[in-house]
């Protein structure tokens, strides 16, 4: 229950103080942390405790940043990356869910490849990326594939699951109104799965930045674990510590943007 | 008298499954007329779910038939309505979405319907709620809600299967007075699948005993209480309760432990 402000006891009003205090400081905290880390990084290769050759520096890291964006390569790697990874999650989990329905409408073909799911469900992924490429080509679409395959088992699992668990009270509800199959889905099975969906997507987003990146390690000319590569072999850790840098804040924002998508999607549910 | 409206003859019920074959029901037959409010009560896993599917077309019984205003039973039938155990409103839509669900399914929301629907929930107290997700109700406006969504296809009887079991007991007390009250305003024949006596005296006009597994039909008894006004927690104090209660209780020759 919330007290209107005149109501407010004084020490409802300490406790408030006291409360926006702790999250000011833990912000604060949390600011000072990164500043002090960065500061110790750059003094440290400065001043020759560690060889700023392998470990690389902020301000070289900077420096690569604003050559990369000089050149017109910044946008270009971080777009070819965020691409991939987008569609590879949006499709793995298109069709994840998909098949999740097949599934559902043919109970006796999910028995048969129950078995099957699992062992590719256990199966590291990555491990295919030499089929893929052999197959699709050293392309964007090897990479894309790679993506879609990480994240596709999980969801087919998840949401397959996911559809089991509406109650069978509901189903009998709509069958009394006489409703099909189909209608079964559209009504109840679907809707009442988006949040399985949602959340199969927030894992997927985690598992096709893997899938992409590793599959950019195995073949690409462009994008963010090609630069992490390419930057390894040639010995500059300032390109390596970039694209790592950069992949995390993106992969923070993707994640953000998918957490906005879930509360969108399950507004009935606040 | 006329012809019942509901004429269960002579039902069996055969369950398989891996470890063998169960007997749910033998022989039950039952007639409702219209406009009667029945309860039936038996021991858990008598069966009385069961019965109620088998009237409601959901599940063909392995022997006898249903007939409903004189034609039987052959699958779903918009002349009943069925309440399930929990309200099952679905979360995602609103109290006005969920009412139209039935008319929705069955491809018939006209404007009359619609204008059916709005008086329904004006009525019952639910208008001002329609644009609400159930998550925002209490537990009497929801299974009011559910009841709505029901008669919205203006069913002749109505299934009610346990359909307060899941709610508290205050509730559960509130919600029986108010279902109870809507089915009488709305002139529906209703049959209320219970294990709570009490609570199918209170409700019916008469209850069905059913046995213990295989079930079968014991006794029904035509309730008449004297209550000022007829309302099931008026009529719980009724000086006739007790009998009918004791009555039934000694049927259902239930065995603690």
């Amino acid at each position: 229950m919330q007290v209107k402000d005149a109501a407010m006891s004084p020490e409802h009003r300490a406790y408030l103080r006291s409360l926006r205090r702790k999250r000011r400081n833990i912000a604060a905290a949390r600011v000072l942390l990164l500043v002090a880390l960065l500061l110790l990084w750059e003094v440290g290769a400065n001043l020759g405790w560690v060889n700023p050759f392998i470990t690389s520096q902020p301000s070289g890291i900077v420096r690569t940043i604003a050559n990369l964006y000089r050149d017109g390569e910044l946008f270009r790697h971080i777009g070819v990356t965020v691409y991939e990874t987008v569609v590879g999650f949006t499709l793995g989990t298109l069709l994840g869910t998909a098949i999740a329905v097949v599934l559902w409408w043919w109970e006796g073909l999910a028995k048969v490849l129950e078995p099957y799911l699992v062992v590719l469900n256990s199966l590291p992924k990555i491990s295919l990326g030499p089929i893929i490429i052999v197959w699709i080509g050293s392309g964007s679409a090897a990479i894309i594939v790679m993506a879609l395959l990480v994240s596709v088992v999980v969801t087919i699992l998840g949401v397959y699951s996911g559809f089991a668990q509406v109650h069978p009270d509901r189903i009998k509800l709509l069958r009394s109104f006489g409703a099909s199959k189909g209608q079964i889905l559209l009504k109840a099975i679907l809707p009442g799965s988006i949040p399985t969906v949602v959340s199969a997507l927030k894992i997927n987003v985690g598992l096709s930045w893997v899938g992409v990146i590793v599959g950019e390690f195995l073949v690409s000319k462009a994008g963010l674990g090609y630069l992490a590569v390419y930057g390894g072999q040639v010995f500059r850790l300032n390109l390596v510590m970039t694209s790592v840098i950069i992949l995390a804040i993106a992969a923070a924002l993707m994640y953000q943007a998918v957490v906005f998508l879930e509360k969108l999607f399950t507004r009935w549910q606040q | 008298m006329g012809v019942p409206l509901v004429q269960v003859r002579d039902i069996a019920m055969k369950y398989h499954s891996p470890e063998g074959e169960i007997l749910a029901l033998d022989g039950v037959t039952l007639d409702v007329d219209k406009g009667d409010f029945i309860s039936v009560v038996g021991p858990s896993g008598c069966g009385k779910s069961t019965l109620l599917n088998i009237i409601a077309g959901l599940v063909r019984p392995t022997r006898g038939v249903v007939t409903i205003d004189g034609r039987p039973v052959e699958g779903v039938s918009s002349l009943v309505g069925y309440m399930p155990q929990t309200d099952q409103l679905f979360e995602w839509r609103t109290v006005w979405k969920n009412a139209i669900l039935g008319l929705e399914v069955q491809n018939k929301l006209t404007a009359e319907k619609k204008e059916f629907v709005q008086s329904l929930l004006a009525r019952y107290g639910l208008w001002e709620f329609r644009n609400a997700f159930p998550r925002q109700l209490s537990g009497g406006m929801r299974q009011r809600a559910a009841l709505i969504r029901t008669l919205a296809t203006d069913p002749q009887i109505l299934l009610l299967d346990e359909a307060f079991s899941a709610l508290d007991y205050q509730t559960r007390l509130v919600v029986s007075d108010e279902v109870k009250d809507i089915i009488v305003q709305e002139r529906k024949t209703a049959i209320l699948v219970t294990h709570d006596i009490a609570e199918a005296i209170s409700m019916a006009d008469k209850v069905a005993v059913l046995t213990r597994r295989p079930g079968r039909i014991k006794a029904v008894h035509d309730i008449v209480l004297t209550c000022a006004e007829r309302t099931p927690i008026k009529c719980r104090e009724a000086p006739e309760f007790r009998d009918y209660f004791n009555a039934i209780w000694k049927e259902l020759d239930i065995h603690a432990g």
